[in-house]
């Protein structure tokens, strides 16, 4: 069956199977690897993508349900040169080690900052419980989400 | 029966690492090295200055087992370093990164002994075509062994630079100084980039590999904090992971699994799947999958396949504990065994005995990208991307699997989604080339979550049991330990006691089992610190006091004074429901000190608050050492707290994240890690050692926090019943 999703602001169009997950879509039909699979349970996060701007697990997300609707996976988020401000943070802090679930915490870190522009502990660790780091970097994380937090309000102040 | 050696130049001690081996891998394999054409190199990178080193010396110094090939030739020239016409340093080593920061730590230490900037640097990793021999990444050799091997290339590379210039301008090579890849002679005040010495040149040097090297406290680039090496890419989702290789025409595999270990397959009907367009199905031996185009049309078709595994009676977890103690292997050559002193003459003058046994769970090291292979076969030969820690063992694996002769196998390792020491093997690997090799085109395997926890090895589960005595002062006076399966790995005590006898005993084990981060040592400190708490109560000492009085060892005094300082021990007493511990010791020439306090609110633990120390040396990277430490309590507190593989009838009973539970940012507690920096003394591995002291830290509190002893481990699955002890 044929699709149409807008990837990053592309209108994509696939011709998969409906219950195709969006994790592979993108993955395999879109080659956009940056969103990994994990566990395909939706319990570790590392598949997270944004649909119209909540923060789905594509490996539990049929194609047919993201049809039509604006998906920002980890390769839309920075433009060109420019990192995404938790991108930024990331780097910053050096909030990973192996880094294989770094594009779902972005991701997912993405989308609390923008609805929560200035999360506290708690709301950070709240949203982000469903994303594992195996690697255990857990603290540097929320440490950079409070940084790209600063260089926001920053931005918006400025 | 063997005698363990143990002391603080543990490192130097070539069984260590064959011993490791020994432990925890049945596949240990012979190295071989095969001419490699260096004009290859020079294809590769360019002209420039290509320094070697005989490679029988090369890898008889990095693997310890390797001391079977010293009676042999030099058969190549190992490669080790890369100048190029533009300056551009490159780097070789076998080694591989999976999370641990060795491709930036050790780039530090070669631009440190080459004199160059950090950013000029890069390392070829892991690429059996390209990198000289390694046994593999683990054991955490690649500091102090491979660190000091890329020193010595580059300091000696540095000399030849240097002598290069000197022969251009006919000066004296002493007189000459080097930095940021440059040489000047003071006294003509001529200056020249590495660069420009090495420009149309294809010149490769043969090099002595024991120059002078910088002393840590002279360090300038090593020693200071280093950003990840490609850190960019890892934020971006640029870096390609091997789940993320894409090869032309590239099908998607997946392999059929029996019914539960040790399954005999009786019968298999693949027509149906054979059936579905663009499959090709294989089947062979005991071995069944199949590949195509997509992964929906490879899972119908494994789905479509029938068929019938017959597997024997096999234990569950709930008779594991008494298995390993009654399949214990009695014979004196499996057994490792240290003794000093008479445990049994000592007895009588022991004011207070302690008896007790400890255990611990069947953990899986659940590595966020799961076991993976691209496999692609062109011309008669096999090239593997795979996240492996041996990749010459996996290179070996796939050249026996499939007969070939090993210069027709190349293997590469992409950095990987971590390991923990669970990637020693090639299964991947050799299930994606079979599904290749029938296909007639690339096939990528990624196991499923559930297939990495099933047909992955585990963490060795373990039945520990310690017999001790003390003096009315509190000093120990014997000590009688026995590990059944767990592993030997750190199970000598560092406490000085006069009369020990410490057994490993090998068992019959119900799962297979191999390497995990820091091997033994977790299970061994748990033990052993649980029951230096036990000790401590009796005596009514205080835990801390109670450890110093019993060892002598300056360094692990040091670390674990300065956690306690850090910490505060000993100014806050435990109160219902809140609790300190500590716990530490000495492994892999590094020094661990950890307190950790635990709240118990009606039966619920959460760990609040740990102060880690830790001495391994000269420091290379502080910030990356830093996130190694805190990251290695972080998964510490998993096994320590909850994490259980449970079994039963040869099959995994929790194989998802939902059933298996891995620490979440809900578990972080706050983590201070105070970095005890020994320049005078060598670097050492930081990978593993960090975790070991976790377990007992936090169990000692929990009974602080209850009076619950808890003497298993994972300490609380779900919450700590009323008095338990």
């Amino acid at each position: 069956m044929a699709f149409t999703l807008v990837v990053n602001g592309t209108e994509q169009r696939v011709n998969v199977e409906p219950e195709k997950p969006l994790l592979y879509v993108l993955r395999d039909d879109l080659t956009l690897t940056g969103t990994k699979y994990g566990c395909g349970e939706g319990q570790c996060g590392a598949c997270t993508v944004l649909v119209d701007g909540s923060p789905e697990r594509s490996c539990r997300l049929p194609v047919s349900s993201a049809a039509g609707k604006k998906i920002t996976t980890i390769e839309g988020l920075s433009h060109g040169e420019k990192l995404h401000p938790i991108q930024q943070a990331f780097l910053d802090v050096e909030a990973f080690q192996c880094a294989y679930c770094t594009s779902g915490m972005i991701v997912s870190a993405a989308a609390l900052l923008e609805r929560t522009p200035n999360p506290s502990d708690q709301q950070i660790i709240s949203h982000m419980d469903g994303n594992i780091c195996r690697c255990g970097v857990y603290a540097r994380i929320i440490e950079a989400v409070h940084r790209a937090a600063a260089i926001l309000g920053r931005a918006q102040n400025a | 029966m063997r005698n363990l050696p143990l002391d603080g130049e543990l490192v130097e001690v070539p069984e260590a690492q064959d011993f490791e081996l020994r432990q925890h891998d049945s596949i240990l394999r012979l190295p071989h090295a095969f001419s490699f054409d260096r004009r290859g190199f020079f294809k590769v990178l360019g002209g420039g200055l290509l320094v070697c080193i005989a490679a029988r010396h090369a890898t008889s110094q990095e693997s310890g087992a390797g001391a079977h090939r010293d009676h042999e030739p030099p058969k190549t020239l190992d490669s080790w370093l890369h100048i190029g016409e533009n300056g551009e340093v490159t780097a070789f080593t076998g080694k591989v990164e999976v999370g641990q920061n060795a491709r930036t730590s050790l780039a530090q230490q070669v631009a440190e002994e080459l004199r160059v900037p950090l950013t000029s640097v890069r390392l070829i990793m892991g690429d059996t075509e390209l990198t000289p021999y390694d046994m593999g990444t683990f054991g955490s050799r690649t500091t102090p062994q491979m660190g000091m091997q890329l020193r010595k290339v580059s300091a000696s590379a540095r000399a030849v630079l240097i002598q290069m210039a000197a022969e251009r301008w006919s000066a004296d090579a002493s007189g000459l100084v080097v930095q940021e890849g440059k040489i000047s002679d003071p006294k003509t005040n001529r200056t020249i980039s590495y660069a420009e010495l090495v420009h149309g040149q294809k010149l490769a040097k043969l090099i002595p590999d024991d120059p002078e090297l910088t002393p840590a406290s002279d360090w300038k680039v090593a020693g200071a904090s280093a950003p990840k090496a490609n850190g960019r890419d890892f934020v971006t989702g640029a870096h390609q992971y091997t789940t993320d290789v894409g090869l032309p025409g590239m099908l998607h595999g997946k392999v059929v699994r029996p019914s539960a270990f040790h399954a005999k397959l009786m019968s298999c009907d693949t027509s149906q799947a054979e059936k579905i367009p663009g499959v090709s199905v294989v089947h062979d031996g005991d071995f069944i999958g199949v590949s195509a185009m997509d992964v929906m049309t490879t899972g119908r078709a494994s789905q479509a396949i029938r068929a019938q595994w017959d597997a024997p009676p096999q234990i569950s977890d709930r008779e594991l504990f008494d298995h390993l103690r009654k399949g214990a292997s009695d014979e004196n050559d499996n057994k490792e065994q240290f003794v000093l002193g008479s445990v049994e003459q000592s007895r009588a003058q022991a004011s207070k005995t302690l008896q007790q046994t400890y255990t611990v769970a069947y953990i899986a090291h659940t590595p966020l990208e799961p076991r993976a292979a691209v496999a692609e076969w062109k011309d008669g030969k096999l090239t593997v991307w795979t996240g492996t820690q041996r990749p010459f063992a996996v290179k070996e694996e796939l050249a026996q699997a499939f007969r070939l002769s090993p210069e027709n196998v190349r293997v590469i390792v992409p950095d990987t989604g971590s390991a923990y020491g669970g990637k020693h093997t090639g299964e991947a690997a050799v299930e994606g080339a079979r599904l290749a090799k029938a296909a007639g085109k690339p096939v990528k395997l990624i196991w499923s979550r559930e297939e990495e926890f099933t047909w992955a090895y585990f963490r060795p589960a373990g039945v520990i049991d310690v017999s001790s005595g003390a003096k009315a002062d509190g000093s120990i006076i014997f000590w009688e330990y026995d590990n059944f399966n767990s592993g030997p790995a750190a199970m000598r005590t560092p406490y000085e006691v006069a009369n020990q006898r410490i057994t490993f005993h090998p068992a019959d084990a119900p799962l297979r089992q191999g390497s995990y981060r820091s091997l033994a040592a977790a299970a061994n400190h748990f033990a052993r610190e649980s029951h230096m708490d036990e000790l401590a109560h009796e005596f009514r000492m205080d835990p801390l006091e109670f450890r110093l009085k019993n060892l002598k060892n300056d360094r692990l005094r040091a670390v674990f004074q300065a956690a306690a300082e850090k910490f505060g021990w000993g100014k806050q007493k435990a109160t219902p429901g809140i609790g300190f511990g500590l716990g530490g010791g000495f492994e892999k020439g590094g020094y661990i000190a950890t307190c950790a306090e635990v709240s118990v609110q009606r039966g619920a633990v959460k760990v609040t608050r740990v102060v880690e120390a830790f001495d391994c040396g000269a420091v290379v990277n502080p910030q990356g050492l830093k996130n190694q430490i805190a990251g290695a309590v972080m998964q510490g507190l998993g096994g320590a707290l909850f994490e259980a593989i449970r079994f039963e009838n040869g099959r995994i009973v929790n194989p998802h994240l939902s059933e298996y539970r891995v620490p979440r940012f809900s578990d972080l507690p706050q983590i201070d890690v105070v970095l005890v920096d020994r320049k005078d003394q060598r670097s050492m591995g930081a990978g593993e050692t960090p975790l070991t002291g976790i377990a007992p830290a936090v169990g000692n509190a929990i009974f602080a926090a209850t009076g619950s002893r808890i003497r298993s481990l994972p300490l609380a699955p779900s919450g700590i019943p009323n008095k338990a002890s």
